[in-house]
């Protein structure tokens, strides 16, 4: 495998009134695992249905109804610990968590506290400018998401939805080894890359497919370092952790109001007490849930209506050698191959779909041109419409045969621009739209030079002034360019021009 | 570990079971009398026994990825106390 290397970079230093202060932040991640039916029931996942349609009576927590777990979830948890470079565990079980609200009937949760089915692995975390961190994790676990509770239908009920209840979530725990809102935000993003490569999570924030947990700290430079060396959190503050943020900007917002928070604390005295908050985006502010202090008394046991998970190692190494290529694999090799900047093999791998269009129009072809014409031309021109790859009216064949038409010096890139926008409103195939609406780049020389003679003999003035100062003749080369439609090689217009004005 | 009223009334809090404060002192005896039983059993020396998750031999029964169940709205609501445009309408709860 091709290795990626890159430098760790600074922490997000605030500065207080008494020093600087350093961020320490440990995130768990909830990922909705990407199934067609439920972890224990057999009703469906699908987002936007009539309200408690998907809901089999397992999931309403009826009595004397049992769960049977569905296995693409077992199969997915494994396939996402695998794209994180993780142990994953042959032996886990199952535990009930209990507390209760109403979108939680069966009044626990089911999920795995003492034996996950994921263990420690590593993301790597690039920045965009150079520098990426290594952001340990430290378990992955399966367990059911709660409904959905809408307050705001009825004055003085809230309604609840059932559909979610139940669904597989993926639990990713990090180490706390992010230190700034921007790693955070960088880092989700990175987890819903790979997600998204290995086709175990739809990532879609927006509808809560990916939820955010964020935990906290604040310290002084040094102690992190003190830290890490000993893996002893005494030498860490005391965290917050703000709970269920389904956004990036949310989320860097809330990281940064907290670390002030905290300080200001700090500064004037105080203790931060460790609680769970809440985030208003509208206010930009976390405040404290006190509500769930004591609901925190979940009295987790083993739950015994499920044996524990039992997998065999043939079968994790069959979905291993089965695993697509994965991020930074991809963008390491773009790089290598065809020979693409850091910044442009990310642009091109950040969507896996993105990816294989790349592939597919450099194939054979000039990677960088290719690389160039996808990012610049064509996600310049689908951005304007709001669209994404997969709507693309220009197939890669087609972009393909562009980038062959400039690499062959048969159109500028000029007239390369004009051919793309028809191709792109209009279709068709380049090469015989070139043809047939007489686009190819002149580069006789002959018929550049016949040009040229017309514009001297037509111009005795200019070619005096040209001659007494050189500068000027680009002025000619305009004049040819404008003669033939765009449509001459500028560079053997140039060399014709100086000769013929003896240069 | 010795059980007193509080902590019974915490317990009886948390499952959301109402006890009367008069019961709590009997509850809190009961919940010793069980403590004192897993005391007795903790005497055991398991040491090198594998702890035993079923009686038979047998592994957990796993399900494929179809969707088997639901639509059944109707069903879902019917012993709900109160249900309104397809939803459970329970008494306002927020956070």
């Amino acid at each position: 495998m091709l290795d990626l290397t890159y430098d760790a970079p600074k922490p997000k230093t605030l500065s207080g009134a008494t020093g600087d202060w350093e961020l320490v932040i440990g995130m768990e991640v909830h990922a909705q695992v990407a199934t067609k039916a439920k972890l224990f029931s057999g009703a469906s996942t699908r987002f936007g249905a009539e309200p408690n349609s998907n809901v089999a009576f397992v999931d309403a927590g009826m009595p004397g109804m049992l769960p049977v777990i569905n296995e693409g979830c077992i199969r997915q948890a494994v396939k996402t610990g695998l794209g994180l470079k993780a142990e994953i565990n042959l032996f886990s079980a199952f535990d009930r968590k209990n507390y209760f609200y109403p979108d939680l009937p069966q009044g626990y949760q089911i999920s795995q506290l003492y034996h996950p089915i994921v263990g420690e692995g590593e993301v790597l975390v690039e920045l965009g400018d150079g520098t990426a961190r290594n952001v340990r994790i430290e378990r992955i676990h399966l367990e059911q998401d709660a409904g959905k509770s809408i307050h705001d239908m009825d004055p003085h009920m809230s309604f609840v939805d059932l559909n979610r209840t139940g669904v597989a979530l993926m639990e990713i725990v990090s180490r706390p080894d992010i230190r700034g809102p921007e790693e955070a935000a960088a880092y989700i993003a990175k987890l819903r890359q790979i997600m998204r490569y290995l086709g175990t999570c739809d990532g879609n924030m927006q509808s809560g497919n990916l939820r955010a947990d964020v935990n906290v700290s604040v310290c002084r430079p040094g102690d992190y370092e003190r830290y890490m060396e000993t893996q002893d959190f005494g030498h860490l503050g005391t965290r917050c952790e703000i709970k269920n943020m389904n956004s990036m900007r949310f989320i860097q917002q809330a990281i940064d109001y907290e670390a002030r928070r905290q300080i200001a604390l700090l500064e004037d005295g105080k203790e931060v007490v460790q609680e769970t908050r809440l985030f208003d985006p509208d206010k930009g502010e976390t405040r404290s849930m006190r509500s769930k202090e004591e609901a925190h008394d979940y009295r987790y046991f083993p739950d015994p209506d499920l044996l524990p998970l039992e997998i065999e190692q043939d079968w994790v190494d069959e979905i291993a050698a089965n695993l697509p290529e994965l991020p930074d694999e991809k963008k390491a090799r773009f790089i290598k191959d065809f020979g693409l900047s850091d910044y442009d093999a990310s642009v091109l791998t950040a969507e896996h779909e993105n990816a294989a269009y790349f592939e597919a129009v450099a194939d054979g072809r000039d990677g960088k041109l290719a690389a160039n014409w996808v990012i610049n031309e064509l996600f310049g021109r689908l951005k304007k419409e709001d669209h994404d790859i997969t709507e693309s009216p220009v197939s890669p064949a087609q972009l393909g045969g562009i980038v062959e038409l400039i690499t062959k010096g048969d159109i500028s890139g000029k007239i390369a621009k004009e051919l793309f926008e028809i191709v792109y409103t209009e279709g068709g195939d380049p090469a015989q739209i070139v043809e047939e609406r007489g686009m190819k780049q002149v580069t006789d020389t002959g018929a550049i030079e016949a040009s040229v003679d017309e514009v001297i003999a037509a111009n005795p003035a200019q070619v005096e002034k040209a001659q007494a100062n050189p500068k000027l003749a680009g002025w000619f080369v305009g004049q040819v360019m404008k003669a033939t439609g765009g449509k001459a090689n500028p560079k053997a217009v140039n060399e014709i021009v100086s000769k013929k004005l003896g240069l | 570990m010795s059980i007193d009223t509080d902590t019974a009334r915490k317990v009886a809090h948390l499952a959301r079971i109402k006890v009367e404060e008069d019961e709590l002192p009997a509850l809190a005896g009961e919940f010793n009398a069980i403590l004192g039983f897993i005391e007795q059993l903790q005497e055991v020396d398991v040491e090198g026994v594998e702890p035993m998750t079923s009686v038979t031999p047998q592994r957990l029964k796993r399900r494929d990825d179809v969707v088997t169940d639901g639509d059944q709205q109707d069903k879902v609501l019917a012993n709900a106390p109160d249900a309104r445009e397809g939803f459970f309408a329970v008494p306002k709860v927020v956070e």
